[in-house]
């Protein structure tokens, strides 16, 4: 049984304008100890998607649609706030992007990591003295890594570097033993040589706890280097769902092939980057038929009108288009 | 930290003696002339030039500003030429009436503002919402003097629950003097009876002098609480599964409560403002009554007195401001 | 209405294509402010307040009671049919005083707030822009006028001049200003450092160019703001210096001064003081809403306090 099983998961948002079709239809199953990585365009819906696993799109202007999703075999959209506190943190646990904004300025790292600490405490049914949870803190902290860390815990945010707070937004995620870990863009608000040591932190994490790792960002190298299977999204809908190494070798989806054209490759800089013409479409009136088909350069008149459905083409490979065939 | 509170205080002395130089400034483009006033009205003219010897309103302007400036460093305002009283022991006596009233008021703000705020942005559109936007809304709209007429008529006239106007029943005597702040002297006396006649004479009052005050906590607190509750950190908070009522109670209370006390030293001073009108509908006797009274008879020194006193006061609450300001944001605490 | 020609029909949705921006840029000014059901409370206020003004003296039912006409034998009178607000000590009809006093107030206001601006802008713009020693001075000189409420300022000032309507505008005029100044240049300052500015500069363009092109018109939207409210609160401050005996004087009909009589007339004749207050108070709460609204649509970032 999947850990996590997204299934036609369909979100709006209210505004202004009307209404914009967020995500579409989403289908999407997690088992038990994968690494999936989840690619797209900014805008694409793969951050209003994480969150929906929490439940934490605001209700309203967020509205959903249709579909349901399951963490465990528990419906999540059914419980109530304190079921979901259960979850939130204890069953899937979150990183955010971030982690300047992520952390309360006006606290201790000490005071959120322990208030976090506490939740999970309330959650579980436990109590613990001061002490206690002062030092499990520290412990996490030691955990991600960070050296010194019971004077850490006396510091504020603003005195932290971004890949420090981006460790004790991780530490605060391990907290509840969950057993999904998602991450938003962990990596995208750090340079680039501390991006590579919290990518080796993440990936060491997930295989010493063996947690089931939803790795969601624009970046392919940072995908490609954590996750087994990627999932990639275009305009709030799934396109392409493969293990990683075949959606390299042989992607099938057109929006999938233009994005692997675009990402530059060290090893060849003979080679000319291709962009993929237009840009990404107004969620108010999304495209009839397929959404990306304004955009592709294969498009026939069928993709104009219906939409194509995530079918299963090869061995592990789901792709949503028409033009896909099986091999 | 200790540089930054030297600078303050520099800053502060410099903004004084701005003041000290503004007020004597208008009291001098007056078209009255206050020799003749403080003659009174048949004086000679060798009456009226000896009180202009007297009073030192012969002698060249810079000359007069600079006795007055050592004057005022010696704690001396000069002298009321309508009544002949110092202004300083004026000022004495009449002040601690209106921090009294100043102090009730602001305390009633604050305790109803802040939780009012807090739940108007939980429960928004909520009926309690639209409740405390009505006050929120009204209570800067409202004029203190008529609002003050309103409640007299209402709670002294037809129901009776609290008197009309002063600080005490004609037949109370005051208790005995310690801070001149009725409420804590009779509390230091151990006379709760007094207490409790002061207590009453003080409520409304105190209520309409706190009205605009706490309209506008509740705004900045429900419009500072509904941006933290939607600020990325509070998303991690419950994500994390920290429950609501910590989230918005512990976490974002103290986030939301900067601009908070920011505006409560505002406030402050826009109280003593208000207490010129407050004093004059319920005949309260403090500095703003003195200030309106000396107004209307051009007497000078006493309007320049209180308007130094009301301004040192005003920069000394700003002052403490800034420091709580300090200690709630770790921000300020560590920056040069 | 007749049948525009093709040729403007064309034109006009030329125009509607070229200005499509801005027209939705209307559309959605309109939407938000009409969203809000107080922003609409304000508005109507204003209208009406705007109405009687214009209107006053030619509406009302007494015309000569607006002045001090005697008609001792219906002094004092509750509100009946004949005197929707009842009468004042002089027989006066009330409705006809307070009606009449709109326009004494808005002129007030307008005056007040107009004077402000026309000081405070300009000090604002040059401490903002310029900075330096010149920052420096109108900020420290600003701070000073703030550190005491403007009342308390006012009342010496109008103490010094004399009492009078015509001393109240000008004393609230002069303590008025500082507020000017401080939103100015915050607003100065932070544009100054905008993107946009920088790049302005970067391509050579004239401290003129930049001043009147990206600096004033982005000061424009909380300065309308900032009146709009100041409207209602220069009203309410002028009535409060009529109050304590230092504006109008009786039996000039301004609202302010009408209460300072009547308050001796209270309890029992109640109403002399309930309606002009009553005035007052939906006046200054119409402005306040109506600048409200215009925040939210004009300057959605600084919508709070």
């Amino acid at each position: 049984m999947s850990l996590l099983e997204v299934v036609d998961y369909s979100l709006a948002f209210d505004g202004f304008e009307g209404t914009h079709q967020v995500l579409d239809a989403i289908d999407l199953a997690v088992d038990v100890g994968e690494t999936v990585g989840l690619v797209g365009e900014t805008g694409c819906g793969k951050s209003v998607l994480a969150k929906s696993l929490l439940k934490l799109n605001d209700i309203p202007p967020a509205r959903i649609l249709s579909g349901s999703i399951r963490f465990d075999g528990r419906d999540l959209l059914a419980l109530d706030e304190t079921a979901l506190r259960a979850i939130r943190g204890g069953g899937i646990a979150m990183i955010f992007q971030d982690p300047m904004t992520f952390l309360n300025p006006v606290f201790s790292i000490g005071d959120q990591m322990a208030e976090v600490i506490r939740a999970r405490d309330r959650a579980d049914n436990r109590k613990r003295g001061a002490r206690d949870v002062r030092a499990a803190a520290a412990a996490l902290l030691a955990a991600v890594r960070l050296p010194d860390a019971a004077a850490l815990l006396d510091r504020y945010p603003h005195e932290l570097s971004g890949g420090m707070r981006q460790r004790v937004l991780i530490a605060m995620a391990l907290a509840g033993h969950a057993r999904l870990l998602v991450a938003d863009e962990p990596t995208t608000a750090l340079d680039v040589t501390i991006q590579s040591q919290v990518l080796a932190l993440l990936a060491d994490l997930v295989a010493a706890q063996g947690l089931t790792l939803l790795l969601i960002s624009h970046d392919l190298g940072v995908i490609g280097a954590l996750c087994r299977r990627i999932v990639v999204m275009y305009a709030g809908t799934i396109v392409e769902d493969a293990p990683a190494a075949q959606l390299f070798d042989r992607p099938l989806h057109p929006y999938t092939q233009g994005l692997l054209a675009a990402v530059p490759d060290i090893g060849r800089p003979e080679r000319r980057l291709a962009g993929i013409p237009g840009s990404i479409p107004n969620l108010l009136a999304p495209p009839a038929g397929c959404r990306f088909h304004p955009r592709c350069p294969l498009a026939i008149e069928r993709c104009r009108r219906e939409r194509p459905a995530l079918r299963r083409i090869a061995a592990g490979q789901r792709v949503a288009c028409h033009l896909a065939e099986p091999v | 930290m200790a540089r930054f509170l030297l600078s303050r205080l520099g800053l502060t002395i410099l903004m004084l003696a701005g003041l000290v130089l503004i007020t004597f400034v208008i009291s001098n483009v007056a078209p009255a002339d206050p020799a003749a006033l403080a003659a009174g009205p048949d004086a000679t003219r060798d009456m009226v030039e000896t009180v202009r010897k007297e009073y030192g309103l012969d002698r060249p302007l810079p000359e007069q500003f600079v006795r007055y400036v050592g004057g005022l460093l010696a704690g001396n305002f000069g002298r009321s030429v309508a009544t002949g009283h110092m202004v300083a022991e004026d000022l004495a006596r009449f002040f601690p009436a209106t921090f009294e009233l100043v102090s009730v008021s602001m305390t009633l703000a604050i305790l109803l503002g802040v939780p009012l705020g807090m739940l108007a942005a939980v429960r928004r559109n909520h009926w309690l919402d639209h409740a405390t936007r009505v006050i929120a809304v009204s209570g800067v709209a409202l004029p203190a003097f008529w609002f003050g007429l309103l409640l007299q008529l209402l709670f002294a006239v037809q129901l009776g629950l609290v008197p009309t106007s002063g600080r005490l029943e004609v037949g109370t005597p005051p208790p005995p003097v310690l801070t001149n702040m009725y409420l804590v002297d009779a509390l230091v006396a151990g006379q709760l009876d007094t207490f409790w006649d002061a207590f009453g004479h003080a409520v409304l009052p105190a209520i309409v002098l706190a009205f605009p005050c706490l309209a506008s906590i509740i705004r900045v607190n429900r419009a500072e609480m509904i941006e933290v509750l939607g600020s990325d950190y509070v998303l991690a908070a419950r994500a994390h599964g920290v429950a609501r009522a910590r989230v918005v109670g512990v976490l974002a209370l103290r986030n939301a409560m900067l601009p908070t006390v920011a505006l409560i030293g505002l406030r402050y001073g826009w109280m003593l403002g208000g207490t010129v009108l407050v004093e004059t509908v319920f005949d309260w006797p403090g500095i703003g009554l003195y200030a309106v009274s000396s107004a209307i008879a051009a007497d000078f020194k006493p309007i320049m007195g209180v308007t130094l006193l009301v301004g040192l006061n005003f920069m000394f609450a700003n002052l403490l401001v800034d420091l709580a300001y300090a200690g709630l944001d770790p921000r300020l605490r560590t920056a040069p | 209405m007749t049948v525009a020609s093709p040729d403007v029909a064309a034109r006009l949705a030329r125009l509607r294509v070229e200005h499509a921006g801005a027209i939705r840029q209307a559309r959605l000014f309109v939407w938000t402010f009409a969203r809000s059901a107080s922003a609409m409370v304000g508005l109507v206020l204003v209208l009406a307040f705007l109405v009687l003004a214009a209107g006053g003296p030619s509406i009302v039912p007494y015309p000569d009671d607006a002045t001090g006409a005697m008609n001792l034998a219906a002094r004092l009178q509750p509100p009946s049919g004949a005197h929707w607000f009842g009468t004042d000590e002089m027989g006066n009809d009330i409705l006809t005083r307070v009606v009449v006093g709109t326009r004494t107030s808005l002129w007030v206001g307008l005056i007040i707030t107009g004077v402000a601006a026309l000081i405070g802008v300009p000090l604002g713009v040059a401490a903002g822009y310029l900075g330096g020693a010149v920052r420096q001075v109108i900020m420290r000189v600003t701070d000073v006028f703030l550190s005491v409420p403007g009342l308390v300022l006012a009342i010496a000032i109008v103490a010094a001049l004399g009492s009078g309507v015509l001393n109240g505008v000008i004393a609230l005029s002069l303590v008025w200003w500082p507020g000017y100044v401080r939103l100015i240049e915050a607003k100065t300052l932070t544009i100054k450092h905008e993107p946009f500015v920088e790049a302005a500069r970067a391509v050579g363009a004239s401290r003129r160019r930049i001043l009147f092109i990206h600096l004033l018109p982005n000061c424009f939207s909380p300065l309308i703001v900032k009146m709009s409210m100041d409207m209602g609160l220069a009203i309410l401050a002028a009535a409060s210096l009529g109050f304590i005996g230092l504006g109008a004087k009786p039996p000039a009909p301004e609202w302010g001064a009408m209460i300072s009589v009547a308050r001796t007339y209270m309890p029992t004749w109640w109403w002399y003081a309930f309606f002009p207050g009553l005035f007052i108070y939906l006046t200054v709460l119409g402005f306040n809403l109506f600048g409200d609204g215009l925040r939210d649509v004009l300057d959605p970032r600084a919508s709070r306090s």
